[in-house]
C-alpha cells in the first residue's frame, strides 16, 4: 500500500430518516490517512456521532460508500474491518466481571482467535497511567466513570487497531479523569505515530487543540470545514 | 370402566358454583359481577361452538377440513404470540406464525405417525386436533416469553451488543448471550411443568381421560407422550422465533438494527 493512500475514505455518505423526510448526514466525503489525529467539532445534532458510527459501519448507510485501504467495505470484511477500525462509545459498555475479564473479552471473537491476551502489555500501560496492577482485579461495577473509560480504551488499544474512533470519550468525566483518558490515547498514538490514527469527537476547544492536528467542522449533517 | 354422560341439568348444577364467585364479588364490593357473568356466558358459548364444530369435523372426517381447522388454530396462536410481545418490529407476525407452525406440526406429525401409529389416517381428527391444540397452547407461551426476553435484552443491553460489534464480533457473536437467555427463559415454564407434573397437579388431559374411564396407567402413558411432545415443540418454537427475530434485527453487514424495535 502506498503511504499516501488513505486508511479510510468516505464518499458521499448519507443517512436519511423517511419518517421525518430529513437527511441526518448528507454528502459527507472524507479521507483519513495513517498518522493523522483528527478532531470533529460542531454543535449538538450536527451529525458528529452519526459520522463516527458510519465510519465504523455500525448503521446502514442510505447513500455513499466507505473504503477501507482502497476497497469498499462489504459484509465479508466487516468483523475484520472493525477489528482494525475500533469505535468507542461515549459511555463505555463493560461486561459484568473484573477489569481483566473485560480486557480478555474480545479474544473470544473468531476474528481475534489467533491472538492472545497480553498481560505484560496491559501492565506496561497501567504503569504509564500510574495505576496499580490490582486495578485489573477490580469489578467493573465498582469503577468510576474515568476508570471505566480507561478500561474500554485499554480493551480497544490492546487489539492494535489502525484507527480509533472516539465519540466524546471525556464528555462525562471530571478534569482529572479526562486527563487520564487523554494520556492513555496519546500513549497509544505515540507508540507508532506513523501507523496509528485517531478520529476524536470533542466539544472542548482546548482538548481539540491538544489532541489533534486536523479539525473537521460539522453543521446540519455536513462537513463544512476541514474535509 | 364407564364414564357419566352429563345431562344438561347436571351441567346447570355445576354452573351454580360460579355463584360463589358472584357472592364474593358482592360481599367484597369487587364490582366484578358483570364481568363474571359475561365470562361464564362466553365459556358456555365458546365451548358449545367448538363442540359443534368438532362434532361436524369428526363426522365429515375429511383431510382438507382437518387441515383448514389446524391452519386456523395455528394462525390464531401465532398472532396471539406476537400480540403478547411488548415490543414490535417488522416481520414479528411472520416469525411467530412460521415458528409455531413448523414446530407444532412437525412434532405432532411425529407423534401421530411414529408414536401412535394405529390411527386410521394421519389426519384422524380425534387425535390430530386435540394434540395440535394442546401443543399450540403451550408452545405459544414459550414463544411469547422467549421473544419478549430477546427484545427486552436487546433493548436493555444495546450498548453491550454494539460494543461487541465494535470490537470485531460477528452479528452472531454479538447476539449470542441475548439469544441464549431468550431460549432458556422461553423453556422455563415447560421444564417447571415437567418437574412437578403428577406431584402438584394432574394435567388436564390426564384428568379428562381418568374421568372418561381410562385406566390410570393408560392415561399416564398418554400424558408422558404429551409432555414430551409439548417440551420438544416449545423448544423448537422458541429457538425458531428467536433465530428468525435475530435475522430481522441483525443484518448480514453485522449491524444491529436497533431502530426497528418499537414499543
Amino acid at each position: 500500500m502506498p503511504d499516501d493512500e488513505p486508511i479510510l475514505e468516505a464518499r458521499e455518505l448519507g443517512r436519511y430518516v423517511p419518517a421525518t423526510n430529513k437527511w441526518l448526514l448528507q454528502h459527507v466525503s472524507l479521507e483519513v490517512a495513517a498518522g493523522e489525529r483528527i478532531v470533529v467539532v460542531g454543535p449538538s445534532g450536527s451529525g458528529k456521532t452519526l459520522l463516527l458510527r458510519s465510519l465504523a459501519w455500525l448503521d446502514p448507510l442510505d447513500a455513499g460508500t466507505l473504503y477501507w485501504r482502497g476497497r469498499a467495505v462489504t459484509r465479508h470484511v466487516v468483523p475484520r474491518f472493525r477489528s482494525r477500525v475500533v469505535y468507542l462509545h461515549q459511555r463505555p459498555a463493560l461486561i459484568a466481571g473484573t477489569v481483566a475479564e473485560n480486557l480478555q473479552y474480545p479474544f473470544q471473537f473468531s476474528v481475534h482467535r489467533s491472538r492472545r491476551f497480553d498481560a505484560a502489555q496491559i501492565e506496561h500501560w497501567l504503569r504509564v497511567l500510574r495505576r496499580e496492577p490490582d486495578f485489573l482485579q477490580k469489578s467493573s461495577r465498582d469503577l468510576s466513570g474515568g476508570e471505566a473509560q480507561i478500561t474500554a480504551l485499554l480493551r480497544a488499544m490492546q487489539l492494535t487497531p489502525d484507527v480509533l474512533l472516539l465519540d466524546e470519550p471525556t464528555a462525562a468525566l471530571d478534569p482529572a479523569s479526562a486527563q487520564g483518558v487523554e494520556q492513555c490515547v496519546s500513549q497509544w498514538f505515540q507508540e507508532a505515530p506513523q501507523q496509528r490514527t485517531i478520529v476524536w469527537v470533542s466539544h472542548d476547544q482546548e482538548q481539540a487543540a491538544r489532541m489533534a492536528d486536523r479539525q473537521l467542522v460539522m453543521a446540519a449533517g455536513r462537513i463544512v470545514q476541514g474535509a | 370402566m364407564t364414564y357419566i354422560d352429563l345431562t344438561y341439568t347436571q351441567v346447570a348444577a355445576a354452573a351454580l358454583l360460579i355463584l360463589i364467585n358472584g357472592a364474593i364479588s358482592i360481599a367484597l364490593r369487587l364490582g366484578m359481577e358483570r364481568t363474571l357473568a359475561w365470562a361464564s356466558v362466553r365459556t358456555v358459548l365458546q365451548l358449545w361452538l367448538v363442540g359443534l364444530v368438532l362434532e361436524w369435523v369428526f363426522q365429515v372426517d375429511r383431510w382438507y377440513i382437518v387441515l383448514a381447522l389446524l391452519t386456523l388454530m395455528t394462525l390464531i396462536a401465532g398472532i396471539t404470540a406476537g400480540q403478547r410481545n411488548r415490543r414490535r418490529f417488522p416481520g414479528i407476525w411472520f416469525n411467530t406464525i412460521v415458528s409455531l407452525w413448523a414446530a407444532t406440526w412437525l412434532t405432532t406429525a411425529y407423534v401421530l405417525l411414529v408414536v401412535l401409529q394405529d390411527t386410521t389416517s394421519w389426519y384422524q381428527p380425534q387425535y390430530a386436533i386435540p394434540l395440535v391444540g394442546m401443543v399450540l397452547g403451550n408452545s405459544l407461551n414459550g414463544t411469547s416469553i422467549g421473544l419478549n426476553s430477546f427484545t427486552d435484552t436487546l433493548v436493555s443491553h444495546r450498548e453491550q451488543v454494539e460494543m461487541a460489534l465494535t470490537l470485531g464480533a460477528s452479528r452472531w457473536e454479538a447476539a449470542r448471550t441475548p439469544v441464549q437467555h431468550a431460549v432458556r427463559t422461553g423453556m422455563i415454564p415447560i421444564i417447571n411443568s415437567m418437574m412437578v407434573v403428577g406431584i402438584v397437579s394432574l394435567p388436564g388431559m390426564m384428568t379428562g381421560q381418568l374421568l372418561s374411564g381410562t385406566a390410570p396407567i393408560a392415561a399416564v402413558k398418554y400424558q408422558i407422550v404429551i409432555m414430551f411432545l409439548i417440551a420438544s415443540a416449545t423448544a423448537l418454537c422458541t429457538v425458531g422465533v428467536v433465530l428468525l427475530s435475530f435475522l430481522r434485527l441483525f443484518n448480514t453487514e453485522h449491524q444491529f438494527l436497533f431502530r426497528r424495535i418499537s414499543d
